[in-house]
């Protein structure tokens, strides 16, 4: 008889469900919590060509991949984005464009929707003109807000992601409001994670418990208030959650990251673990890669834990949290994730919460996304 | 959550644009894919969603299923009628108004 379809499909049974290409690292922003490498500039040099992207995303679908993400960097920053997006969608993929909105004029929006782009992700950083234009190092505000409209007018369905931290986690409910005013379909306040630029300047965007309760609330009235308008997604930061996140549905599970470079990742910060290498799609099939690489090979399942991950009851629920996470903060990336308050490693979560609430500390400014030196 | 709705023999109902919904040959089932996930489909929710195309009303999709299902009239409709309105509370479906 009729049932209920089952949502157990985010095991994905050994395939890579999800693949995200990571079409450049350029951007015209200066986003100081950048998920980018900070080296950015020498680990995007030589990115892949068209015919080379084309070819990941036909090898893809054979591995059993459904959902394709577009994003960078700026991914509008590649002329054949529309091209591959029309490859795509021939090739069955539900397609997802990741984008700051610069770049995304009335000319390439109509071209994206030819193509069969299915939905398109535009992430803005605060309801205050000024606030975002500072926060970004660009006056995009306007332009931002701009998009939003015509993507709505495109008939895209509507994501907009809101990256939350210290300086505009006080305005949730600004935020929630130009949201409801801009029609989105999604909301998603995505407490930044902190890696790459977001680790450097982790002091500083750090938010307090105290900000993340009331957000929590604005968000809980929020969605009673709005109903089915608007699905809105909001995640206490595991620094204040005692608990890991489940990183990626752990390790090589269902994420395949592709890098500019062609280097296949488990996830787009994977490239920070230096004790790991990590071959590129030029040099090997994505088969080899998903299925043979010690890269995806070496925290796949459980036997790497260590204790006291090894023994717990709930390493099935989060894996063992965030491998990055554990190899930035303990120099081991088989380590527990220090997020965990049974990791030993627990105090440098508590440390850095401490001090970046310290009375009377100095704010020190943003270290904002640049290319060092030698580009 | 909304008031759960159910669904009139009249009412034609549709997927909504803001999911695709396919046969995926590497799962071999029909797959519901959005903005922030996929879910793969058992066989029957892939039947009764296939007929949802904003042309077809309930009480034929019903009528088809039943060619297709064992089971007593009544508990094809019921069945139908129960995953209508799971499949809407999902925002899987709408319907045209
Ligand atoms: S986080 Fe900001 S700087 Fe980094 S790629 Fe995105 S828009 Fe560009
Ligand atoms: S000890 Fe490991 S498995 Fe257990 S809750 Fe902590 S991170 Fe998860």
């Amino acid at each position: 008889m009729p049932k209920a379809g089952s949502e157990s499909s985010l095991d994905g049974q050994g395939k890579p469900l999800w693949l995200v290409l990571e079409l450049t690292y350029r951007c015209p922003l200066k986003c100081p919590w950048c998920s980018n490498p900070v080296d950015f500039g020498r680990a995007g040099a030589n990115e892949l060509t068209t015919d080379e992207w084309m070819r990941v995303m036909a090898e893809g679908r054979k591995l059993g991949a459904l959902q394709l993400g577009f994003t960078g960097g700026e991914p509008m920053l590649r002329p054949d984005l529309e091209e591959l997006v029309a490859e795509a969608s021939r090739l069955g993929y539900y397609t997802n464009l990741i984008t700051s909105g610069v770049g995304l004029n009335d000319g390439r929006l109509a071209a994206l929707k030819r193509a069969g782009l299915n939905q398109i992700q535009l992430s803005i950083q605060s309801a205050d003109r000024a606030l975002t234009d500072s926060l970004v190092g660009a006056r995009c505000h306007d332009l931002k807000i701009d998009v939003a409209r015509k993507i709505k007018a495109q008939g895209f369905p509507m994501v907009l992601n809101v990256p939350l931290f210290r300086h505009n986690a006080d305005q949730v409910e600004e935020i929630l409001d130009m949201a409801e005013g801009l029609g989105v379909d999604y909301l998603e306040l995505a407490n930044i994670q902190y890696y790459n630029w977001a680790l450097l300047n982790r002091t500083e965007l750090l938010p307090t418990l105290e900000q993340m309760r009331l957000a929590e609330q604005a968000v809980v009235a929020a969605r009673a208030r709005l109903g089915e308008r608007m699905t809105i997604y909001f995640v206490i930061p595991d620094y204040f959650e005692q608990r890991p996140k489940a990183c990626m549905n752990g390790w090589g599970a269902i994420h395949l990251t592709i890098a500019p470079d062609g280097a296949a990742l488990p996830c787009q910060e994977a490239r920070q673990i230096t004790s790991l290498e990590f071959p590129t799609v030029r040099e090997h099939s994505l088969k080899w890669l998903w299925e043979e690489s010690p890269t995806f090979n070496t925290f796949r399942g459980d036997t790497w834990m260590k204790a006291p991950c090894r023994n717990c009851d709930e390493k099935e629920r989060d894996f063992g949290g965030c491998r990055c996470q554990a190899f930035l903060l303990t120099g081991d990336a088989a380590n527990t994730d220090p997020a965990c308050a049974r990791s030993e490693h627990h105090h440098l979560i508590e440390e850095a919460i401490a001090e970046s609430g310290r009375h009377g500390r100095t704010a020190q400014p943003l270290v904002m996304r640049q290319t060092c030196a030698a580009k | 959550m909304t008031e759960a709705l159910h669904f009139q023999p009249q009412d034609r109902p549709f997927i909504n644009p803001l999911y695709l919904f396919r046969w995926e040959e590497s799962q071999d089932s029909y797959v519901m894919l959005y903005p922030e996930g996929v879910v793969k489909l058992n066989e029957t929710a892939g039947a009764i969603l296939r007929h949802c195309d904003g042309e077809t009303a309930v009480s034929a999709m019903i009528e088809e299923l039943r060619q297709v299902y064992s089971g007593g009239d009544e508990q094809v409709a019921a069945g139908v009628h129960h995953f209508l309105k799971v499949a809407h509370a999902k925002g899987w479906i709408r319907i045209k108004s």
